[in-house]
């Protein structure tokens, strides 16, 4: 199914919750909509799904205009933030209920295949109140796959679950969108959680799109200082600069070679994601002295926040790390792992992508 | 403060029989006086009904809580001089912020002048010096909460002030900033902190010493670098780290070790008891070969996901899928290839009935 919007906006009284924008969902695979709150996520998809008419622009289905179409005569399935079910039904009752509303009439066989598939067969006389919370989204996510839409809307599934849940249904719903039956949106506000989807990612701020792209393709050049920051979690670390020979002068001081290309504007600013950052110099590495401000442990890797001469910067370090507070620490860096961006926003230069995947 | 030991176990109901009948089964701990901890686990765990025990809103249903070796099982909140930190902010809205501030110190009738030096201490840690004039009403919901951490920490002679998913409310952009205050405070006040979460990140850099619990059972005890290098039980493994620990059932017998039809020698570094055990090894440790040895075993690659700062590679083995992480700078398997798992190393750990092998 081709979803595409043409000059879709978004007007509320006075406020502008969506500027006009343009988009053509790749068919049959996850787009996913990234941006903060109030970035215009849900705005967008409320369009989408024909529960809201948009402004100005239309929304065009396999190329048929259905702007003014309500959601009731498209075809399209919901999966919200709140765990939606019917109450008073079974599990088995409520993931049927679709297929029951499009004539089928032997739903047992497929409604145990699709419980099966999301780990709840075993809950299908139960009621939806009986179950924990992963359970019950657990249940609309079965639900909104009986109906078997050509169009599949999430909107933050995951977002009230804990994080070892997240992770389990995230994979599960990885390997079900992998089926290419439907076309998926699915909007977050988590970087990681846009990378493991995986698909095309679009990226919003303050209810404009930025960027839409296959999600490494946007997450490895992103085209302004905008889309870095809203695809990077912690926060792109970002320092001004200036065009020297032969490289960069950094506003703290210190000078760093760098090719650049040629027509690169006077004023930059170098930003280097959490990961670029590291505590053992290889060759070519340029340093960065500073001061311990926290190391945040979060499993798998240590977030350090250290204060330095070009400002406050965050460094991941793989695994566990014991990083006294106030204690002296130098960061290091390759130039040539720099993103370059004229200082006022567009990217000059995205490094080069050593470990690409096909 | 006060040096607090538990020595007890809760049931809701009566006369429990089995595990299951209790919130929290027998245990002992002792959290020392100064300390800074957290109680960690999804919900249902238990975690809550302890931290509910220690600050005695909760009477265990059997043993006794102590306070510096003084029995304080019967005595109420307000008796055993605890502070807490709840979910949602629990200020006076219609009092400014220095006046909510000095609420607890002035209910304990502290003089004025002791009263004004310890607000000003605490709102500058909190870094709310200039809104200390300002109605709490005016204040978005992440500075109202901090006012409630500031009410928890503002008195210098409770037994513990005890954190109850303290950061549920902020803006998780926020979020870090307040764990690093909370992390300076502890530093420079010497409070006993109790800190309960269902989120790693909080709880490991939080704390000195984490307590990881599950099913109404307390696994491990001990700092971050321990639940990630050596987890006490597999479900540490499992619940620290995203994603968690890979486990491989395997069986050992006079210095063979078995893993599905494969037979490794294990006779000349380590002394694993006999019979069935469980390997289990993170993802940051699974090393991957093009070429087999002795001691790899094929497998076949599933998936490999661009994680930006680095690959995750899914692997299939038997009909267990292990998880690979590996730097973006190596050069990728394509999915469909036939890869070789180092699956001993010096990180990896073995398991019996659920709890490590030492």
């Amino acid at each position: 199914m081709q979803l595409s919007l043409e000059h879709v906006g978004k007007t509320v009284g006075p406020s502008v919750h969506l500027y006009p924008q343009s988009l053509n969902l790749v068919p049959g695979a996850v787009t996913v909509l990234l941006g903060a709150t109030q970035a215009g996520k849900t705005s967008l998809m409320r369009i989408m799904a024909g529960l809201d008419v948009a402004s100005t622009g239309r929304v065009l289905v396999d190329g048929a205009d259905v702007t003014r179409v309500p959601v009731r005569q498209r075809n399209v399935a919901m999966v919200y933030q709140q765990f939606v079910n019917y109450p008073s039904m079974t599990v088995a009752q409520n993931i049927a209920s679709p297929m029951r509303l499009r004539g089928d009439r032997d739903t047992g066989q497929k409604v145990r295949e699709l419980a099966a598939r999301l780990h709840i067969e075993m809950f299908l006389d139960r009621l939806p109140a009986e179950l924990s919370g992963g359970q019950q989204q657990r249940v609309a996510l079965a639900r909104a796959l009986a109906k078997r839409a050509p169009l599949m809307l999430l909107d933050e599934p995951l977002v009230n679950l804990d994080y070892k849940l997240r992770e389990e249904l995230r994979e599960e719903l990885t390997q079900l969108f992998a089926s290419g039956d439907s076309t998926v949106v699915y909007a977050t506000t988590e970087p990681g959680e846009a990378l493991l989807l995986g698909g095309y990612t679009a990226v919003m701020d303050a209810g404009e799109l930025l960027q839409y792209g296959p999600t490494a393709e946007v997450f490895h050049a992103p085209q302004s200082i905008r889309v870095a920051r809203a695809f990077s979690d912690p926060p792109m670390n970002l320092m001004q600069a200036e065009v020297a020979e032969g490289g960069v002068q950094l506003a703290g001081g210190a000078m760093w070679p760098l090719t650049l290309p040629s027509g690169a504007p006077r004023k930059l600013t170098l930003g280097v994601r959490a990961g670029g950052l590291r505590v053992q110099a290889r060759t070519g590495d340029v340093s960065l002295p500073g001061r311990v401000e926290l190391a945040e442990i979060a499993g798998s890797d240590t977030f350090v926040h250290v204060h330095t001469a070009v400002g406050e910067l965050v460094a991941q370090l793989t695994g566990v790390h014991d990083c006294p507070l106030g204690d002296p620490i130098t960061l290091y860096l390759n130039p040539e792992s720099l993103f370059v961006f004229d200082a006022a926003g567009p990217l000059v230069r995205a490094p080069a992508r050593p470990g690409k995947v096909a | 403060m006060a040096r607090i030991e538990l020595d007890l176990a809760h049931a809701y109901k009566a006369n429990p029989q089995r595990d299951e009948d209790y919130a929290l089964l027998p245990l002992t701990m002792t959290f020392e006086d100064g300390g800074a901890y957290a109680l960690l686990g999804p919900s249902g765990c238990g975690k809550t009904t302890m931290l509910n025990i220690m600050s005695g809103l909760l009477q265990p249903s059997q043993g006794t809580v102590k306070f510096d070796g003084r029995d304080v099982t019967r005595l109420s909140p307000q008796q055993r001089n605890i502070a807490q930190v709840f979910q949602f902010p629990v200020i006076y809205d219609t009092m400014t912020v220095a006046e909510n501030l000095a609420f607890p110190l002035k209910n304990r009738k502290v003089p004025a002048r002791e009263i004004q030096e310890r607000v000003g201490r605490i709102a500058e840690m909190l870094e709310m010096s200039h809104q200390l004039d300002m109605r709490a009403a005016g204040l978005s919901a992440d500075q109202k909460q901090k006012i409630s951490l500031g009410r928890g920490l503002v008195r210098s002679d409770v037994s513990a002030v005890l954190f109850d998913e303290p950061l549920t409310v902020i803006d998780p952009h926020l979020k870090w900033q307040l764990r690093r205050k909370l992390k300076q405070i502890h530093h420079e006040l010497k409070l006993t902190l109790i800190y309960v979460t269902h989120d790693q990140v909080e709880a490991l850099t939080f704390a000195d010493e984490v307590v990881v619990m599950t099913r109404g059972r307390a696994v491990q005890v001990g700092p971050a670098e321990a639940l990630f290098e050596r987890p006490a039980h597999t479900f540490v493994g499992h619940f620290i780290g995203s994603p968690g620990m890979n486990f491989l059932p395997a069986h050992h017998e006079a210095g063979q070790l078995q893993i599905l039809n494969q037979s490794i020698d294990v006779s000349g570094e380590r002394r694993l008891p006999p019979g069935p055990l469980t390997l289990g090894i993170r993802p940051e440790y699974l090393v991957l070969s093009a070429t087999g040895k002795t001691d790899t075993l094929p497998a076949q690659v599933l998936r490999v996901q661009d994680i930006g700062t680095y690959l995750m590679v899914t692997c299939q083995l038997g009909d267990l899928n292990l998880k690979a992480r590996m730097s973006p700078e190596a050069a990728a398997p394509q999915p469909g290839d036939t890869v070789h798992l180092q699956v001993l190393g010096d990180h990896t750990c073995f398991y019996q009935n659920e709890v490590l092998v030492k």
